[in-house]
């Protein structure tokens, strides 16, 4: 069992880094690390500045500005995670080889989605970082709970690794434009997760959904770590301690976890029976 | 490893559903049907069929990639479709034709990284990569990024990624596709050398070219349209035809028709015609020389001119002929006009 893990994970994580940090020179590297995810936020922060009044002192602020930073992780490890099946099958070729190695597919993609991790620490780092020196949000060091804050972010990685198998599993199956598959996911779940609005906006009916995201519980999480009370922006999960918030957490990650695991056994005899592994889409 | 046969098939069958048929057009299409197979351990077996014929395709089964839809398959002892994690560690398999590998790492590195697939440690690999890059001669590339190789020595890389494993069994489809004369002798040499110094160390080639089945392997499975016609050694299946008389012949172009003529002369088995550019060559498979005299007759009839005339010792090609009718290419041309017509 350590031996599978052993040479599923470490290869995978690997290559998976030289993956990521090789694509383009260190430059261009560096200036996308940058650019993109400060764009993306100062579209929220102008989007706030236009529509409120409160300033960046309000916890209103700080609620969409974490959400938004930490939601790259989302983009990353979840979506990244279903990007390496497509990037070994369709780009590299690659995917029939590793695929009869005496590797596990689901800890393959689980190394894979380390350097994806890695490449979004940096992103969100910088985000984090530009937010307290430019755009004012609120950041004490020595306020901050780091033990829950990296539990948190531990927890929720694992959460979205599990989600990255899923949809990675799915992705197997798909024939036509699969390419889309894990932004898309990524996308259409900004809207239930509490990322830049608490889920009390939501219609009723559709609550629900965000209730079932681990996301929701783990940007929770995150910014009661990082920012204590001023946290309290919504009530929305002001009623949950932040053990109870743990606890539905590390559920929600198991029974992913265990959907992760049935889901690959269940898309992976279905690829093997359409012959998909080695397919190329019909891009 | 155990005395079970490195691979054996039971009635293995493999249907295609054809997606978007339309009304009337054919669902489904039968790659593989009934295919009984046993190689034992040590053997150099090959797959010899045109494009199309189902090669790929029991591969990809014994490989477990993909799903058998009749019978059974083992590999190394092991049910390919229920036990695929233990016939994983005993295998490897290199497709050719195709420019497979991570181009941005260099060409120990993607070596390296699937030496740790299988679990190597890292001075292991190391070794072996580097003794396999000296065999195969790409030792001075070894540091050159995968995307900067030619096809013929990604696929030199590809060779050295399917050995470095040192698998019981290995699958080679079409290794040497689409390679020059030298890269593709360069790899044929290699595989024959390793076999050699491994004994009870099994390889499946699949193959179109005759002349790389009839030098590479023990025995031969002939196959088209998903059906083993024959197995046996190639100096068997050639035998098969000793007692006829085979030529061939250059002549000026035929006229349409002519060969269907051809056909019906007594003592004529088999014709295989290929238009080249301003003649006509002819592969005669006669009952016995005395045919030949009714052959040349009817080529004075009909107003064609003898070039070349040479008679010939049976190859694996015309064995093919014997079995199927038609030549490879002719049958690869059938198999495309079959698929487009559904």
């Amino acid at each position: 069992m350590f031996k599978t893990f052993s040479r599923s994970f470490f290869p995978a994580a690997w290559l998976g880094w030289q993956i990521e940090s090789n694509w383009t020179d260190p430059f261009l590297f560096l200036a996308f690390s940058i650019a993109k995810p400060i764009a993306s936020v100062l579209i929220l922060v102008f989007m706030y500045n236009a529509v409120s009044q409160a300033g960046p002192d309000s916890p209103i602020y700080s609620y969409i500005y974490l959400g938004n930073a930490f939601y790259i992780y989302v983009t990353e490890v979840m979506a990244g995670a279903s990007f390496s099946i497509l990037d070994d099958r369709e780009r590299y070729r690659s995917l029939k080889y590793i695929y009869i190695a005496p590797v596990s597919i689901p800890i393959y993609l689980f190394g894979r989605a380390v350097a994806r991790f890695t490449t979004g620490t940096i992103a969100v780092v910088i985000t984090l970082v530009a937010g307290v020196l430019f755009f004012g949000v609120p950041f004490n060091p020595l306020g901050v709970d780091w033990p829950m804050f990296f539990a948190a972010l531990a927890l929720g990685i694992v959460c979205l690794a599990f989600m990255g198998i899923i949809i990675g599993s799915w992705t197997l199956i798909i024939r036509t434009e699969p390419w889309f598959v894990g932004e898309a996911t990524a996308a259409a779940l900004y809207l239930f997760s509490g990322a830049v609005f608490p889920l009390s906006i939501l219609p009723v009916w559709l609550q629900p959904v965000g209730f079932l995201l681990p996301m929701t519980y783990w940007l929770e999480l995150i910014r009661r770590a990082l920012l204590g009370p001023g946290a309290a922006a919504f009530p929305t999960l002001s009623a949950f301690s932040n053990a109870e918030l743990f606890g539905i957490l590390m559920l929600i990650a198991v029974g992913f976890g265990i959907v992760a695991f049935v889901a690959y056994r269940y898309f992976d005899r279905r690829a093997r029976e359409e012959g998909m592994i080695d397919a190329q889409s019909n891009f | 490893m155990s005395d079970q046969p490195a691979i054996k098939t039971e009635n293995l069958g493999r249907i295609y559903k054809i997606r978007g048929a339309k009304k009337g057009e054919a669902r489904q299409r039968v790659a593989l049907a009934d295919v009984n197979l046993e190689v034992p351990r040590g053997e150099f077996f090959g797959l010899l069929g045109p494009n199309g014929a189902g090669k790929t395709t029991l591969i990809k089964i014994l490989t477990t990639l993909l799903a058998p839809s009749t019978g059974r398959a083992f590999v190394a002892g092991y049910d390919v479709a229920r036990q695929p994690q233990e016939v994983r560690p005993r295998i490897n398999m290199v497709s050719g034709g195709e420019s497979s590998g991570y181009g941005l790492l260099t060409v120990r590195e993607n070596l390296w990284m699937f030496g740790q697939f299988y679990g190597l440690d890292t001075k292991t690999t190391y070794a072996r990569i580097d003794e396999l890059l000296q065999i195969v001669g790409l030792a001075d590339r070894a540091r050159t990024k995968t995307s900067d190789l030619s096809t013929g020595l990604r696929q030199k890389m590809n060779i050295v990624r399917g050995f470095l494993t040192d698998p019981e069994v290995i699958f080679l489809d079409e290794p040497t596709l689409g390679l020059d004369v030298g890269a593709s002798r360069d790899i044929r040499h290699f595989v024959r050398r390793w076999m050699d110094d491994r004994p009870g160390r099994t390889v499946l080639l699949t193959t179109h070219y005759m002349v790389e089945a009839d030098e590479l392997c023990d025995r031969v499975a002939i196959i088209n349209n998903g059906r083993v016609l024959a197995c046996d050694s190639p100096a068997n299946l050639k035998r098969r035809l000793q007692r006829e008389a085979i030529f061939k012949l250059e002549v000026s172009p035929l006229r349409n028709g002519v060969l269907a003529a051809f056909e019906q002369l007594p003592g004529v088995r088999k014709v295989v015609h290929s238009p080249q550019d301003g003649r006509s060559e002819l592969d005669l498979i006669l009952e016995a020389d005395e045919a030949l005299g009714g052959v040349v007759t009817a080529l004075n009839t009909h107003g064609a001119h003898i070039l070349n005339l040479q008679k010939r010792e049976p190859t694996l090609e015309d064995v093919f002929v014997d079995l199927v009718g038609m030549s490879m290419t002719e049958a690869e041309k059938a198999g495309e006009q079959e698929l487009m017509g559904g």
